[in-house]
This record gives C-alpha cells, sequence and structure tokens, in this order.
C-alpha cells in the first residue's frame, strides 16, 4: 500500500462512501438523539428540544448513580474474567498444532450461529434451580449421600439437597455477560500472539528466564496492544447489556441499560433516556482517552 | 354470517374451474372492490390459526401480517408516524393513549354489519364513548397463576404475592411497573386508577420490602416459571396462565379476592392507514360468528363476541379462568390512561425498587 499523501486523489475516492455511511447511520442519528436529551415531552408523541439541562441533572438522582456503580462493577468484572480466560483460551489455540487452529477457532466462533435471545434462553433452562446443571449436582450428591450411608456417615452433607441458586443473582449475570462476550475477547489475544515472534520466547529462556518470567516480562508486554482491543471491546458492549440483567439476572440485578429501554418504551421518556444514552457514551470516550494518554506518554517513555 | 365462507368455496371452486377448462371468468364486482392489500399489526399468537388465510381466499385481499411484542413497542412504531399499518390491536389504556394523541381514524359502524354479534356491553367504553375509534377484540384479568400441590389452599389474594414471606422465593410478578404498583394498590384496598403521591409511595414500599422474597420479576414469562416448576406463584395474564393449564393438570388461576384489572384489546384503524376499507373488512371477518368462535378457540381469551359464544364448547365458555364470575369481575377495574406525569413518577418508583439490594 502506498503513502495516501502520495495518491490523494484515490485515497478521497476510497474513503467518501464510509465517511457517508458513518454520517447517515452514525452521526446524523446521534445528532438526534443529542437534541432529544436536551428536549422535553410536549405532548405522548411530540418533544421539543427547549436546551433544558434537567435530563441530564435527573441522572445524578442517588437511584440511577447507584444503577451506573452497579454497571461499572459488574463489567468490569465481566471484563477481567474474560481476558484472563480469553487469555488462556488464545494461548492454547495459538500453540497448538496446525491441523487443530481452524478447529479451535471455530468452536469459539460457533456460539455466534445462534441468535442471543436463543442462547440466553438455553442458560435459563440450564442455570435454574430445577435446570440441567442442578439436575446433576443432585445426583451427584445423592451418589455421594448413598455411599456416606453406607459407610456410617449419615447426614454428613446435609439431611437434604438445596439446589444452588445462579438465576437472579449478580452472578449468574456475571456468568451470563462472560459467556457471551468470551469469544470477542480470545480473537484479539489470539491474533496478537500469531504475529508474535517466538524467537523472543526463546531468546528469554536462553539468556536464564524461567517460564513464569517469560510469560509475565516478555510474553504479556508484546501482546498488551491485543490485550487492550480485546479489553475495550468486551468492555464497551457489556455496558450496554439489557437482556441478560432481564432473563439471567430474573430483573433484579438490573443494569443501566434497563433504565434506558424503559424510558424508550414503558416510561416514554425519550428525552431522560437520550440523556442517559449519552452519558454512557461519555462514560466510554473518557475511558478510551485515558488510554490514549496512556499510550502517547508509553511511546514517549520508549523514545527516551 | 354465513355468506362469506361460501362465496370464499364458490369463488374459490369458480376459479378453479376456470382455469381448469382455460376460460376466463369474470370475478363479481363487489369481490373485485375489496382485493388489494391490508397490512394488519397484531401481538404473538394472537389471531385463529386460520383466520389470515382464509380471510385472504374470501376476500381477495393480500393480508401482510406482522407482530409485536407489547403495546409500547406498537406505540413506539407508530409515534413518530403511521410506517403503513392499516389495523392494530392496541389495549385500552393505549386506545386511550393514541386518542390523546390523535392517532386513530373513526371506525364506519355501517361498513362493520358484524356488529351486531358484539355484545351490547362492549359497544361502549370510557376509554371510547361510542365505540367511535376501537372495536372489542377480546377481554381478560390479571391475576394469579399457582401450581396447585404446592401452595396452601387457593392464593387468593394479591397479598400472598406483594405483602407477604409464606411463599418466599416462589413468586414471579410481571415485569412492567405500572401493573405491580396497580397491584399493590389493590393490595390495599384501593383503586387501581389511584395515583396519588401517597399511594405511590406506599405502593413503592410494599414492593421495595417484598422485594427479597421475589424470585423473578418476569418480562412476560411467568408462565414458564411456573412450567417449569422455578416459582409456585406468578402474577401473569389469564390467556398465559390458561396456556399453561393446558400443558400441566397441576396449574390453576385465580382473580384475587380484592379484584384486579380487567383489560381489553381493540380492533383500531391508525391514522394515515392506506387500505382504510379493507381494514374495515378485516374487522367485520373477524366479528363473524364462526370466525370469532375459531379465534377464541384457539388464543382462549374471552370474547365480546356472543353469536361466537353459540360455536363454543363448555370448556371454554365455563372456564372461570377465562370468563371469571360476575362478583368477581364487579371488584375489577380497567386500567385508564394516568398522563404523562404519573408515568414518569411511576418509573421513577420502579427505579428505585430495581436499584435497591
Amino acid at each position: 500500500m502506498e503513502d495516501w499523501r502520495k495518491s490523494p486523489s484515490s485515497f478521497t475516492a476510497f474513503s467518501v462512501p464510509p465517511l457517508l455511511w458513518l454520517l447517515a447511520f452514525f452521526l446524523f442519528p446521534l445528532a438526534i438523539v443529542w437534541l432529544y436529551s436536551f428536549g422535553e415531552n410536549v405532548s405522548l408523541v411530540d418533544i421539543e428540544t427547549t436546551w433544558t439541562p434537567d435530563n441530564y441533572i435527573r441522572i445524578f438522582q442517588p437511584e440511577i448513580i447507584s444503577l451506573f456503580w452497579r454497571t461499572l462493577w459488574l463489567t468490569v468484572i465481566t471484563t477481567v474474567i474474560c481476558l484472563v480466560t480469553g487469555f488462556l483460551v488464545a494461548l492454547v489455540i495459538a500453540t497448538a498444532k496446525p491441523k487443530w487452529k481452524p478447529l479451535l477457532l471455530l468452536v469459539i466462533m460457533l456460539p455466534f450461529w445462534t441468535n442471543l435471545l436463543i442462547r440466553t434462553y438455553a442458560l435459563l433452562n440450564i442455570l435454574g434451580t430445577r435446570g440441567r446443571l442442578n439436575d446433576g449436582l443432585k445426583w451427584l450428591w445423592e451418589g455421594t449421600n448413598k455411599v456416606l450411608n453406607a459407610i456410617g456417615l449419615e447426614g454428613l452433607i446435609g439431611a437434604k439437597f438445596i439446589p444452588i441458586q445462579f438465576l437472579g443473582t449478580q452472578g449468574g449475570v456475571i456468568f451470563g455477560l462472560v459467556y457471551i462476550m468470551l469469544p470477542f475477547s480470545v480473537l484479539p489475544i489470539y491474533s496478537a500472539l500469531e504475529r508474535l515472534d517466538k524467537s523472543y520466547l526463546e531468546a528469554s529462556m536462553d539468556l536464564g528466564a524461567g517460564q513464569i518470567r517469560t510469560f509475565f516480562y516478555v510474553l504479556v508486554p508484546m501482546v498488551m496492544t491485543g490485550v487492550i482491543t480485546a479489553a475495550i471491546i468486551t468492555f464497551v458492549p457489556t455496558l450496554g447489556q439489557f437482556l441478560t440483567p432481564d432473563l439471567l439476572g430474573r430483573g433484579q440485578v438490573d443494569m443501566i441499560a434497563n433504565v434506558i429501554e424503559r424510558q424508550f418504551k414503558k416510561a416514554n421518556d425519550w428525552p431522560f433516556g437520550s440523556a442517559l444514552s449519552l452519558f454512557l457514551l461519555y462514560i466510554t470516550f473518557i475511558l478510551l482517552a485515558i488510554r490514549s494518554i496512556y499510550d502517547a506518554r508509553q511511546s514517549r517513555r520508549e523514545k527516551i | 354470517m354465513k355468506s362469506f365462507s361460501q362465496q370464499a368455496i364458490s369463488r374459490r371452486k369458480l376459479l378453479k374451474g376456470a382455469s381448469a377448462i382455460g376460460i376466463s371468468m369474470t370475478i363479481p364486482a363487489a369481490l373485485r372492490a375489496q382485493g388489494g392489500k391490508l397490512n394488519f399489526y397484531n401481538w404473538d399468537t394472537y389471531i385463529g390459526e386460520d383466520t389470515v388465510t382464509d380471510f385472504e381466499a374470501s376476500s381477495g385481499i393480500k393480508v401482510q401480517y406482522d407482530l409485536y411484542a407489547d403495546n409500547d413497542e406498537l406505540f413506539s412504531k407508530l409515534k413518530g408516524g403511521n410506517p403503513g399499518y392499516d389495523l392494530i390491536i392496541p389495549t385500552n389504556d393505549y386506545v386511550e393513549r393514541m386518542l390523546i394523541s390523535d392517532m386513530l381514524l373513526p371506525i364506519d359502524h355501517s361498513k362493520i354489519p358484524n356488529l351486531k354479534n358484539v355484545n351490547p356491553q362492549f359497544m361502549d367504553a370510557a376509554f371510547d364513548p361510542g365505540r367511535k375509534y376501537s372495536i372489542a377484540y377480546m377481554w381478560g384479568t390479571l391475576g394469579i397463576g399457582y401450581r396447585k400441590s404446592a401452595v396452601d389452599g387457593i392464593p387468593d389474594s394479591w397479598s400472598d404475592i406483594l405483602a407477604s414471606d409464606k411463599y418466599s422465593n416462589r413468586i414471579a410478578v410481571l415485569g412492567d411497573a405500572q401493573s405491580n404498583l396497580q397491584m399493590a394498590l389493590k393490595a390495599m384496598g384501593k383503586s387501581l386508577n389511584d395515583w396519588s403521591d401517597e399511594n405511590i409511595a406506599a405502593a413503592e414500599a410494599m414492593i421495595l420490602k417484598q422485594k427479597p422474597h421475589i424470585t423473578a420479576f418476569a418480562p412476560d414469562n411467568g408462565q414458564d416459571l411456573l412450567l417449569a416448576g422455578e416459582v409456585d406463584l406468578a402474577m401473569e395474564w389469564n390467556g398465559d396462565i390458561l396456556q399453561a393449564m393446558d400443558e400441566d393438570d397441576d396449574i390453576g388461576y385465580v382473580v384475587p379476592k380484592e379484584g384486579s384489572m380487567l383489560w381489553q384489546d381493540a380492533l383500531c384503524i391508525p391514522k394515515g392507514a392506506k387500505n382504510i376499507d379493507n381494514a374495515h373488512a378485516m374487522i367485520n371477518y373477524i366479528l363473524d360468528a364462526k370466525v370469532g368462535a375459531s379465534i377464541a378457540e384457539f388464543i382462549f381469551y374471552a370474547t365480546p363476541n356472543n353469536a361466537a359464544k353459540e360455536h363454543l364448547g363448555a370448556d371454554y365458555l365455563e372456564n372461570p379462568a377465562v370468563f371469571p364470575n360476575d362478583e368477581t369481575i364487579a371488584l375489577c377495574e380497567p386500567s385508564v390512561f394516568p398522563g404523562q406525569e404519573i408515568v414518569r413518577k411511576i418509573d421513577e418508583a420502579w427505579t428505585r425498587i430495581k436499584s435497591a439490594g
């Protein structure tokens, strides 16, 4: 590829369609949402942009703030779990024999072939108190109890099997979010690992660093860009999830997107919903800005 | 109204005969006038199995049939301007919202001879006096679905679900704010349309206190939770529980003794409809005795169509979950649209409930 500065006309020709696309389907709708966020409901169907700051002020009600914190907390936990698990999975795939790689990648991609709603209902079936997972645990419990009874240790593991409650808890929601987001964190880390020159690892080992030191001081820093990309594309969509809290959380562990969804439907309060959506967007921007500041510092340090 | 179906058969036969012997036939003018299209926007599984195809065959009108999941989806779609629907079925309080917002077209009763089949009680309503804009389609109640073998007696009070730890962690309630707060008002013996600030606060406090005992705020899938054995009591619409009762004999339905919400879905023609005559034809077709009976038999909601009842059996007509007795109905009220101000207060109360814990 030539430098674009050398052939500006072909660059322009190629960049116009995507720019128009961005303008028509991203910036224009976003501008409408932005106008709505400074609006007021004047009737059930009409919104007037009166430049009122009310919708933004309403965000600072304690219950909304506490939902934002809960959302942030669940998202951070989900992202961390996804990165750690994703890293290990990516490592396994990257170091697998070449003939296995396509198959392993396919296994990661496979869930995408089924609709998210159907996968969530499948999880409901597995994780319920009368679900398949608890059925399995009950079977194990009964077996163990029989053995214990036979050797005269009655009641050691309780008199009755108590199913574990996964649904309607924060744990259940985190499980569901990790399940949905994991492929998104595996793929960028995998591609970073694939591009990695393995001779660096050999050099590190040859120079006397152990497995663990090589991993943390050579491997991880070298694929850091992949990890950060994975973190961002896991974190940002997780912030906006509402289906998982609704179904796996059974409405007991709402996230902020549940409130936003209600504003556009039940509550019929599009201005407030718009303000909340944009607030979420601002949080994302701030996080991305922090990242680029960090990047800039890194590269400056490297130059020195 | 046998004539419709007879016409259908004869017309189909005629066309068949015509094509068989290779001559062209002139379609009767009355039928030709009815050709064209109809964009019908309805709830999921809310019409007879063959109603739409039979209507197409008998009228020559091509029906584009689309589905929505709830009133809010319908309202949001039409809010920015009708994208082309000719016939919709909103619930009474949304008919009200749409009337306030001037989103409906008047219905010409003279074009719907089958209106004579409709129970006169349903030919007037507070939300649409004289039924100028809406024709009753189905009606029902909100109540408690329960697993007979798991409850102690019949859980016939809203307090069992909203103000008691008796069935702790075996309870599902609806996922929407308004119905929950309204049933809390009913549990306190108040009108479900009395949205004073004290009432909202009291209802909010009741549900907030009950929250640890509630297993799920179910987005309209309480019947599934009941069937799966995840809960033993569920606040649900009678039609949903009836479908569960069909699958499992151990499930019952009761309208609590404090009374409940009485709802009615109505056929309406939204403003901006292009095929107004065809929409009238479809309304007339649905109100036909036999067609009405086949719809009611399939979806098992209570029909306001008196003529249709003559074609229906005792398992439907004498089912208390479909038709509650008169004393129960006397305690029930239709929900009135409270206005945007109150809707906002209800939603804010709900956010406080949902963010707790």
